[in-house]
């Protein structure tokens, strides 16, 4: 995606006018990352926190997605650092 | 500016539009199939003849709620970013 957005960017004349578009692009990415991140969280902490469907989410349902959101980001980091320590242990780096 | 010999300013400003637009519409798309999906299986036990009512107001309620958690999450992952990069600074 980044490889079509670069080529796409540089076909643009001027500097300056396709240095603010590459900008644009950028941040629109960025967002669109973070939404893509929220979609993801939301499919997995609905599954987990969210009983039957009622009026409103109640305290304890809230406290239980945000505290999902946070504990599954502290096990990506985790395991990406044990993941990192077992390739540097087995010199697979 | 003026010398931009392939997109005028109000081209490039289109494409921006174009460009929000886009990912506004993926990004619908991806919560409505996520929403369905997730209040199917909430809502709809056993599969009837039709949608009862009583089917029929878990979805509506569900469509609520996947929104509010859809919110919460956003604000929680959010902070979250935030406290990571004052972590790094």
């Amino acid at each position: 995606m980044s490889d079509s957005f670069d080529s796409f960017t540089s076909g643009l004349d001027t500097k300056g006018a396709e240095k603010e578009l590459q900008e644009f692009l950028m941040v629109e990415k960025q967002k669109a990352q973070f939404n893509a991140q929220i979609h993801e969280f939301n499919d997995i902490c609905w599954d987990k926190c969210v009983d039957k469907p009622s009026n409103k989410l109640d305290s304890k349902t809230e406290t239980c997605l945000s505290n999902c959101v946070d504990r599954f980001i502290d096990v990506s980091l985790l395991i990406t650092n044990r993941f990192a320590q077992m390739l540097q242990k087995s010199g697979g780096m | 500016m003026d010398n931009l010999s392939s997109l005028t300013g109000a081209q490039r400003d289109e494409l921006m539009d174009q460009v929000k637009q886009q990912i506004a519409v993926a990004n619908a798309q991806e919560l409505l199939t996520k929403m369905t999906e997730k209040c199917f299986k909430k809502c709809v036990n056993k599969p009837g003849t039709s949608l009862d009512s009583s089917e029929q107001k878990c979805v509506a309620m569900c469509m609520d709620r996947y929104m509010d958690s859809w919110n919460l999450i956003s604000k929680a992952y959010g902070l979250r970013i935030q406290r990571e990069r004052g972590r790094m600074s």
